[in-house]
């Protein structure tokens, strides 16, 4: 059985799509809704065991603008899929797998910080690689390839700062 | 050879109440109140939160971990990532995909020449480039010397945090010998960016070749030097046995790979179930381990820093064959021609010209991993057509082997965190990127 009709197998009953990527390899899109039950069923159907990461691609302007990319492993039967959804840039969300693999944790926080989606039911979702507080998502396409002045970091830090703390505000006051 | 931690004196196991060795983790969450504790209770009083890092030497980089400690034992274990992020990812859309090749050296800057090759063969799937067998061979030379710097590093730093001092020198010297051969090939000691689309920039002379087999040949008994440091030892074994156990599943659920997942039992290598870069050529084991804590990691890096050897040897052999071959493709899509050709003929100067300003690659996706010494480190890369890429996500394995820290470490007692930080070997310059 090739890893194919593996996968087909197990996602019956879920619309999806295979997708011809340029590495050869097996990759499938599904819908943003059924991502848990599909990934559910790869899992304990088609035995792909390990998460080996979740990111995401920003097609601005395209619409609908993220692609969530989830890759897999299976190492009892030695091959790989990924998988694939795309959700609008508005608001964007999508549903955990944290509890199918506990590992995917950092990768969906790392997935959080870079591009702002959201990832409903993760219990701990919060930047993972830029300070806490910080305002701007960098792996978004509109983020300035030169980055963003320090200055205006620390006014927007600072400012908050004041509107945490009516001690400090008042004695600079 | 030891492929597992079997032998050795019997290891006194404490049984630790909650202890989270075995079975899936489990959330606690410790809400003080004041009545409930016993504040004349020695063991077990009030809750401490303590920080090691991101300056702790024991946390090999700036690495902070927020500890919640009850008495000696850590109840609650945090680490808190970030604090070398560069942001790689988005340098590589900004600078095109050529010139983030001397980016990827700073992932983990121990093994810069296997980020290079996992990087290239990312690109090469992308492109559909074929690479020369010579300069095949070249990578994977380059590839296992790598490794055997990384696994160095590892056992000299993870010794020295758990005293044992001589190690640290003893692995420095051995891994300067590998700079000063690196040094004679690339011109560099560190950071080489020796690898390019399509192959390697210049060939191996015979009088470097002659080098690596002589340091080849002295290094296992170099090996067996430290095993003896530490093998046997008991406080190396009491500090590591029984320590951080994982179980295949645990592995598997938590994505680890590489020799943390091997310790756990699975024969899981990448250079043997896909091989890339002509592996399948080569003769060589893969270690396994069999409980999964911190002594199986050790042996197992130890084991597979032998097996480096016999693979280093096989490459010298085959180099030594194909001498004077090409070791880098002629594709002029992707690969600059030789300087010389660019100076005498038209077509190889707009080649140049072409290749230097916006090298584009195929639209579509692609995705390589190889076997690195910290697990499987993969490129996952977006084009869209143009010179610079959509999106190149890197899959680092460090920052998976960071997030299994509170799995192994709570319930434990504290000054086991070091041989855990140690045997799951990271390195910062990766997980942050």
């Amino acid at each position: 059985m090739s890893t194919q009709e593996r996968v087909v197998a197990a996602l019956a009953g879920i619309q999806h799509s295979l997708q011809q990527p340029r590495d050869g390899g097996l990759s499938i899109e599904i819908e943003a809704s059924v991502v848990p039950q599909a990934l559910a069923a790869l899992r304990d159907r088609a035995a792909f065991d390990t998460n080996v990461f979740v990111t995401a691609i920003d097609r601005f302007p395209a619409e609908p603008r993220f692609t969530v990319c989830y890759a897999f492993l299976s190492t009892t039967h030695n091959d790989r899929v990924r998988v694939q959804a795309r959700i609008p840039g508005e608001k964007p969300h999508i549903a955990t797998i944290t509890h199918l693999w506990p590992g995917t944790a950092y990768s969906e926080r790392e997935c959080f910080d870079m591009f702002g989606i959201v990832f409903d039911g993760h219990t701990g979702l919060k930047r993972l690689l830029m300070p806490q507080g910080y305002d701007h998502f960098p792996l978004r396409k509109e983020f300035p390839h030169q980055g963003i002045e320090p200055d205006r970091l620390y006014r927007e830090w600072d400012q908050r700062r004041r509107e945490r703390s009516p001690l400090r505000s008042e004695s600079e006051a | 050879m030891s492929t597992s931690s079997t032998g050795g004196p019997a290891a006194k196991t404490t049984r630790v109440p909650g202890s989270g060795a075995t079975g899936a983790r489990t959330t606690r969450t410790f809400e003080f109140a004041p009545g409930e504790v016993d504040r004349d209770d020695p063991l077990h009083g009030e809750l401490m939160e303590l920080n090691m890092g991101p300056q702790h030497p024991a946390t090999h980089g700036v690495l902070r971990i927020k500890v919640v400690l009850d008495g000696e034992h850590m109840v609650e274990v945090e680490p808190d990532v970030g604090y070398l992020h560069r942001g790689k990812e988005k340098t590589c859309e900004s600078l095109g995909w050529r010139k983030f090749f001397v980016h990827t050296d700073r992932l983990d800057y121990l093994q810069p020449l296997m980020n290079n090759c996992a990087y290239a063969l990312a690109l090469e799937k992308l492109g559909a480039v074929p690479v020369p067998e010579r300069g095949q061979t070249i990578r994977v030379l380059l590839m296992e010397l790598s490794r055997v710097m990384a696994h160095l590093i590892y056992l000299g730093t993870t010794s020295i945090d758990l005293g044992a001092v001589t190690m640290f020198f003893f692995t420095f010297s051995e891994r300067e010998r590998i700079y000063t051969l690196l040094d004679a090939y690339t011109g560099h000691r560190m950071n080489n960016t020796y690898i390019r689309i399509g192959g390697v920039y210049a060939d191996v002379e015979p009088a470097v070749e002659r080098d690596i087999r002589a340091w080849l040949d002295q290094f296992p008994a170099k090996i067996d030097e430290f095993e003896k440091m530490l093998t046997g030892n008991r406080i190396w074994f009491d500090r590591n046995r029984n320590i951080g156990s994982l179980t295949p599943e645990m592995c598997k659920a938590w994505s680890l790979s590489g020799p943390n997942l091997r310790a756990s039992g699975v024969e899981w290598d990448l250079r043997k179930k896909q091989p890339y870069s002509g592996y399948e050529h080569y003769d060589f084991e893969v270690p396994i381990g069999t409980i999964g804590d911190c002594y199986d990691r050790y042996a197992v890096r130890i084991e597979e820093m032998r097996q480096s050897v016999r693979i280093c040897q096989q490459a010298l052999d085959r180099l030594e064959k194909s001498r004077g071959g090409e070791f880098l493709s002629d594709d002029r899509r992707y690969v600059l021609p030789p300087r010389g050709r660019v100076q005498t003929s038209m077509e190889e100067l707009i080649h140049q010209f072409k290749i230097v300003t916006d090298m584009a690659l195929p639209k579509g996706e692609a995705y390589h991993a190889v076997e690195s010494s910290k697990g499987e480190l993969g490129f996952f890369v977006a084009s869209d057509g143009t010179s610079h890429p959509l999106r190149c996500h890197i899959r680092a394995p460090g920052l998976m082997n960071v997030q299994a820290i509170p799995v192994l470490a709570e319930g434990r007692l504290f000054s086991d965190m070091v041989s855990i930080i140690g045997s799951l070997d990271f390195v910062m310059g990766e997980v942050d990127r």
